[in-house]
């Protein structure tokens, strides 16, 4: 990393002193407050109150189903508004950033739609899509498809000129240039593009799941928060973190993959 | 980066397809009746519904009241994770032992995403503006402190060195080099930070407000009253916008070394 502007590494002993201290106070503290009674237990349980609580959910259906089936209908829908977003955001940012035309007729409506927040189309995802499978992948499209387009389209723009030139003397087509030339010169920027959007759609369907759905997650999460279950709330955060964490750390294995693969075969691309 | 004519071109394309989604959207639903208003308005439908809106309310309030709840509280959460999260991040950046204490602690709660705590805060503080308040900061917190964290390090260090050859110490140092070398990464999560909050505010209040945009939009869901989705959208997007304009506004004054 850059420098740091004050001291001298720490040791890496006063590093893990510090790291695991400030651990402990943080811990120490959530479970002090939570023992001393000043607020009561169901409100803000013990960590290992939490943690034997998601235990128990594994075993035992809550809001009809165990948090793994929970998990699976969440991951389920996900995938799909995810898919969508990317195999129809990375073609479009591709072509807008080939033809001109496209650029000038598209960007206008996706600027006016784009201070929109994700979850404002809630309501529309229910009315036109249901509240089963349609209506949250819907959200998550919508909040997974504007980087995944972005993304691509600032790949392609900003493609070598002389690639771009080279292919057109050598005779290629429209079609031939956005899939041979600026698809793999934006391989890079897709990526990044990419790990922006799944964060956003997790994040989208998250919030979907709270409004309207019958299984997931974020169903679970208010159930628990209507049986004022803080445990079962709780554990449902811990379950969304760790699968976001799983998804960004998949999507930078592949991010880091695809760089070193390019830099082993040089700027070559043929 | 373009020519000019090139340009102009792209605007009247750009005119064009606007005015044309608008047409389609009057043929459509007006004309044709291909799309029934029970799933998209038409444009006659909207302006009704926002004069309802505007005159006589809906959803207990008037638009200009639903607005500046949801703004007042997006202020309110947002100004709070700024002062809180901004000076956090900076001073993570600028002291290693600052941050080895608070990074994993930081880490930790990071994965969370800001919409995840509003079952949480709803148990904690009920339905009222306090915990949106407390989810709004969620949501504006972590992006502050990233981006200020990112600031403090991408300032060169030569140029601390010299501030400190030449005797600058803890105050001015803060306040001539640190805070304006971070200044730009600071701005961009202040932008990140804002929008999450639109996002946050938003969810929050379509899971149970008093008042507010989302409540509108919740309101309009349960009366299927598609019109008023529409206006409450609008009037997202607007909010969204103008504040983010706003603040855009303020970062150009603020640096104005950079605006060249």
């Amino acid at each position: 990393m850059a420098a740091y502007p004050q001291q001298a590494a720490l040791s890496r002993r006063e590093f893990w002193t510090l790291s695991l201290s400030g651990l402990a106070a943080f811990f120490g503290l959530w479970s002090a407050i939570a023992l001393s009674g000043i607020t009561p237990p169901l409100f803000l349980p013990t960590p290992w109150a939490v943690v034997e609580r998601m235990m128990e959910l594994t075993t035992q259906p809550f809001a009809g189903y165990t948090i793994q089936e929970h998990l699976i209908s969440s991951v389920g829908r996900y995938l799909m508004g995810f898919g969508l977003a990317v195999s129809v955001g990375i073609p479009l940012g591709l072509a807008m950033g080939w033809f001109r035309g496209l650029d000038a007729a598209i960007t206008p409506l996706l600027e006016a739609v784009r201070f929109v927040a994700p979850i404002a189309w809630v309501p529309f995802a229910a009315l036109w899509f249901g509240t089963g499978i349609g209506g949250p992948t819907l959200i998550i499209f919508t909040g997974a498809f504007p980087p995944a387009l972005i993304n691509a389209y600032r790949g392609a723009r900003f493609v070598e000129p002389r690639l771009i030139e080279a292919a057109r003397t050598l005779g290629a087509g429209n079609w031939r240039i956005i899939v041979e030339v600026l698809l793999p010169a934006s391989v890079p920027s897709i990526v990044a593009g990419l790990r922006i959007s799944a964060g956003l759609g997790w994040q989208s369907l998250i919030g979907a799941e709270l409004i309207v759905a019958s299984s997931g997650i974020g169903y679970l999460m208010v159930k628990g928060q209507s049986n004022i279950s803080t445990t079962t709330v709780m554990s449902g955060m811990i379950a969304i973190g760790v699968v976001g964490v799983v998804i960004d750390v998949l999507l930078r294995r592949l991010q880091s993959r695809i760089e070193t693969k390019r830099l082993g075969k040089g700027s070559a691309q043929d | 980066m373009r020519p000019d004519s090139r340009n102009r071109t792209g605007m009247l394309i750009g005119l064009a397809t606007v005015a044309a989604v608008l047409i389609a959207w009057y043929v459509l639903t007006t004309v044709t009746q291909a799309i029934s208003s029970a799933r998209f308005p038409s444009p006659a439908e909207v302006a009704s519904a926002f004069r309802q809106i505007a005159f006589t309310g809906y959803a207990d309030g008037r638009l200009d009241q639903h607005v500046l709840q949801s703004c007042k509280l997006i202020l309110m959460g947002f100004a709070a994770a700024a002062v809180i999260g901004v000076p956090l991040g900076l001073a993570m950046g600028f002291s290693r032992r600052f941050e080895a204490f608070f990074n994993p602690v930081f880490l930790l709660i990071r994965p969370i995403p800001p919409l995840a705590w509003i079952p949480l805060a709803i148990v904690w503080l009920g339905l009222g503006d306090a915990a949106k308040i407390l989810v709004i900061w969620f949501a504006a917190f972590v992006p502050s402190v990233i981006n200020s964290y990112t600031g403090v390090r991408s300032i060169e260090p030569h140029l601390l060195e010299a501030a400190r050859t030449l005797g600058a110490r803890n105050a001015r140092l803060w306040l001539e080099v640190l805070v304006p070398g971070a200044a730009p990464h600071i701005f961009t999560g202040l932008r990140l930070s804002l929008q999450a909050s639109w996002t946050t505010l938003v969810a929050g209040e379509l899971i149970g407000a008093l008042q507010g945009l989302g409540q509108v939009l919740n309101a309009a869901a349960q009366d299927l009253y598609p019109a008023m989705i529409l206006v409450g959208m609008i009037f997202v997007g607007i909010c969204g916008g103008g504040m983010t304009w706003i603040l855009g506004r303020i970062e150009r004054r603020a640096m104005p070394w950079r605006s060249a």
